[in-house]
């Protein structure tokens, strides 16, 4: 499907039209709300808006869904971020007494930047992404979902899109919201391998025991290394490459690879070569020495920026928030289908406010969808606007949104029959 | 906020002052425990409807240890107030000074320490309880007292951060000897009782996790997964070893051996006095408030902040002759190089001379001293030796 041109100066007549009529307010409040489960939890939650000419301002708060609707109509943000869940009303902090006010809960967040790999990888840099480095995300989505899951037993994970250069991922899980700041930082730090900026050269050292974690991570690695690294990125390449690449091996085993680089030209023969090296070195060394991995890891593992998994107060881009520099709509990705998922195919606001105006194919099968909305008894208003941008491109990432939500909606029930019960309200 | 409610029962009794609750680290509030005890020693109780126990001691201190969570709530005579304080305080001094005597835990350190909990009649043995006859206070009179010194310690100790520091470091090793007593059944139970929701995994749980505990801790051999019992503890009550990667992760529960698990218990603790002695250091101009209290407090306050540093053993003048010999001892490396070379050649360059003089002037030496030295070394030889 190609994307509609998008231009920039396009934003200020393209965003009356998506809010008014595409941007999901209910699954949106249905998920901010979560479940009703906690008084005020979508009351006492911040936003910030980004308007025209860059002017942002903080401490948005909502009473109802309807208020927040109204509100974003009116003011037509270029960006929305989403922070934390407050101690009162974000919009009315300057009426409480100083140092109450404070932020209580949030999802526990990860922000994955294409920039923070350029000295890695060699087909873009800064804010591009092609399809070549766009496998970097991949890994990283792969490896962190896992340990999300298994290690820390998360189970309501959302990744989304960012729009241009990168992907988050939002935490949904009661008990993720609920922590500390040292809590986040230490599952932040137990998630980082790659450590070291512009002037460290081996950014990644392993030392025995290799803890479950790093070799669940290197298994990952593993399947997409001889694809991505040795063929997409050829990093063993070009000669600049190669010498970056034996710059992370000790000393007298780079002096025999560049040796033996200098017969050898195919890269997974000499990835091999290298591979025994380490090999040879594990078994006479007193200590591990795992080059071999240090250099996968260095080049694959993800990168994540701590300080913004960090803070409880921390404000992150929203999904479904458009980026105003690519049009493209930060949407939710669906896991099953990440090898297949391409950043380029993901759509722009132009493109599905053109579609407004097109029917789309597939029309005959929401026919039948409307009747059932009919018997759901909803508005005539809010029908029109499901059916709209379920005639959009952006329709599918909306039904995985829905999907998603009536996942964690499961542990709601749960949770409000617990309250009632403690309660004694019947 | 604490209230402290001190009224004359007569002359000898006095309420001590009701502290203010402290929240637990885990699980939110502990429960009000609203009950006053009247002299004859029987419960009352406003709100909740409990069955009236007999014997009221035997709910608070049936355990042998405790987090100290709850305070005293009953009235003691002024001379046991005292008596109590006094008593604790012996025992924390007696563990300081074995701690620094022995190892900690090792043998002698608990034959020595037992016998002190023996003289001072406090709780050590976790099995007892007074089935069988004997002299002396009964158990539950022991961990009363355990319980109430503690708590007047806590209102001397809590005002500056020496004070704060010492006492907690003492009852820390008091905690760590009296947990590492418990047997294993006991020891779950106490934690289970303080909201430390950690059980241990059964053996065949530990057999197929084996490859994975080994590797996850430098400390953890294949050996410990064995004679060890291992918890699970949640991931928020260890981040220093979720952060560092230093321990098993699974599902959100690390997997802690024996041997770690004391740490995290002893963290915790030291968490909560901390915090419950902040608390209690605000509030403290209420209780100074009483005449009674106030010179008692200051003087457990005073009689002991620690290791006495400033004790004068080896500190004092040195004098010419010590210089010799210190020289080889005490000097670093460079002034001993600096002393020699004086000695050898009879003479000392500028640089030498200005670096070693602010040398001896740093150890104490006096301008004539310092000069003694420095002209000694010429003079002894006065053969073919050049002019200063």
């Amino acid at each position: 499907m190609p994307a509609s041109n998008y231009d920039q100066a396009c934003l200020q007549d393209l965003l009356p039209l998506y809010y008014k009529r595409l941007f999901p307010f209910a699954q949106y409040y249905r998920w901010l709300n979560y479940g009703g489960v906690q008084k005020n939890y979508f009351q006492n939650r911040e936003f910030s808006f980004t308007l025209k000419d860059d002017i942002y301002v903080r401490y948005q708060s909502f009473s109802t869904q309807g208020e927040l609707e109204k509100e974003m109509q009116k003011m037509n943000p270029y960006k929305i971020d989403i922070g934390a869940i407050y101690s009162h009303r974000p919009n009315q902090h300057n009426t409480v007494k100083s140092g109450t006010f404070q932020a209580l809960e949030k999802e526990l967040v990860f922000d994955i930047d294409m920039t923070d790999y350029d000295d890695v990888r060699s087909c873009c840099s800064a804010a591009d992404i092609c399809s070549k480095c766009w496998t970097l995300m991949t890994i990283a989505i792969r490896i962190l979902d896992r340990a999300l899951r298994e290690d820390f037993g998360f189970q309501h994970l959302l990744w989304v899109y960012s729009g241009r250069r990168g992907v988050h991922c939002w935490v949904c899980d009661e008990a993720a919201r609920k922590l500390s700041v040292a809590a986040r930082s230490a599952v932040a730090e137990y998630l980082s391998l790659v450590k070291g900026g512009e002037q460290t050269v081996k950014k990644v050292v392993l030392s025995d025991p290799i803890h479950p974690f790093i070799r669940e991570s290197l298994t990952v690695v593993d399947h997409y290394f001889t694809q991505y690294a040795l063929q997409d990125q050829d990093i063993l390449g070009r000669k600049e490459s190669v010498d970056k690449v034996l710059a992370l091996v000790p000393e007298d085993v780079r002096k025999d690879l560049q040796q033996d680089f200098k017969n050898e030209k195919k890269p997974e023969t000499r990835w091999k070569l290298i591979e025994d090296q380490a090999i040879r070195k594990q078994s006479t060394a007193k200590k591990g020495q795992h080059f071999e991995k240090e250099i996968m890891l260095q080049y694959c593992y993800p990168r994540l920026d701590v300080n913004v998994s960090k803070g409880v107060n921390h404000l992150l881009k929203s999904p479904f928030s458009v980026h105003p520099k690519t049009g493209r709509i930060s949407v939710p990705m669906d896991i099953k289908e990440l090898d297949t998922f391409d950043p380029f195919a993901v759509p722009t606001i132009s493109l599905i406010c053109e579609e407004l105006d097109r029917p789309r194919t597939g029309e005959e099968d929401e026919k039948s969808e409307d009747i059932k909305d009919k018997e759901n008894e909803k508005d005539g208003a809010e029908r029109r606007k499901i059916r709209d941008y379920k005639k959009t491109s952006l329709g599918k990432y909306v039904k995985y949104f829905d999907r998603f939500l009536d996942g964690m909606a499961r542990s709601w029930k749960g949770d409000l029959l617990r309250k009632s019960d403690l309660q004694k309200e019947f | 906020m604490l209230t402290a409610d001190v009224h004359f029962l007569s002359r000898h009794v006095i309420v001590l002052p009701a502290f203010v609750e402290q929240p637990t680290l885990f699980g939110g509030l502990e429960p009000r425990r609203r009950c006053c005890y009247s002299l004859t020693g029987a419960m009352q109780f406003s709100g909740r409807r409990r069955k009236i126990n007999a014997n009221p001691q035997t709910e608070l201190y049936g355990h042998a240890l405790q987090f100290y969570g709850q305070p005293p709530l009953e009235n003691i005579s002024l001379s046991e107030f005292e008596t109590f304080a006094v008593d604790r305080l012996k025992l924390l001094k007696t563990i300081e000074n074995l701690g620094v005597s022995y190892v900690k835990l090792s043998e002698q350190y608990s034959k020595k320490l037992e016998a002190e909990f023996k003289t001072l009649s406090f709780p050590y043995r976790p099995e007892a309880d007074d089935r069988k006859t004997q002299t002396g206070p009964s158990e539950l009179e022991k961990r009363r007292k355990d319980h109430i010194s503690h708590f007047i310690l806590r209102l001397a100790y809590c005002q500056t951060e020496d004070l704060r520091r010492w006492f907690i470091q003492q009852e820390v090793d008091l905690f760590r000897y009296r947990f590492n007593n418990l047997p294993p059944k006991q020891k779950l139970e106490f934690l289970h009782r303080n909201n430390l929701q950690y059980d241990t995994i059964n053996v065949e749980e530990k057999k197929s996790l084996l490859d994975k505990l080994v590797n996850s801790s430098y400390a953890v051999s294949g050996i410990t997964v064995e004679d060890q019992d291992f918890y699970k503890v949640p991931f928020q009550d260890a981040l220093d070893l979720v952060r560092t990667r230093k321990v098993y992760l699974k599902a959100g529960y690390v997997y802690i051996p024996h041997q770690d698990i004391v740490t995290i218990v002893l963290n915790d603790f030291r968490t909560r006095l901390s915090k419950a002695l902040a608390l209690t250091a605000r509030s403290l101009p209420a209780v100074h408030s009483d005449e009674r209290l106030q010179p008692l407090l200051n003087h457990l306050g005073h009689a002991y902040v620690g290791q006495d540093y400033s004790i004068q053993k080896n500190v004092g003048k040195i004098s010419l002759e010590q210089i010799d010999s210190l020289s080889g001892k005490s000097f670093p490396l460079c002034m001993r190089q600096l002393h020699q070379s004086l000695r050898e050649n009879h003479h000392l360059r500028h640089g030498g001379r200005m670096q070693y003089g602010l040398f001896l002037k740093g150890i104490g030496l006096s301008l004539e001293q310092a000069l003694q030295v420095l002209e000694v070394g010429v003079h002894k030889g006065q053969s073919g030796c050049r002019q200063v």
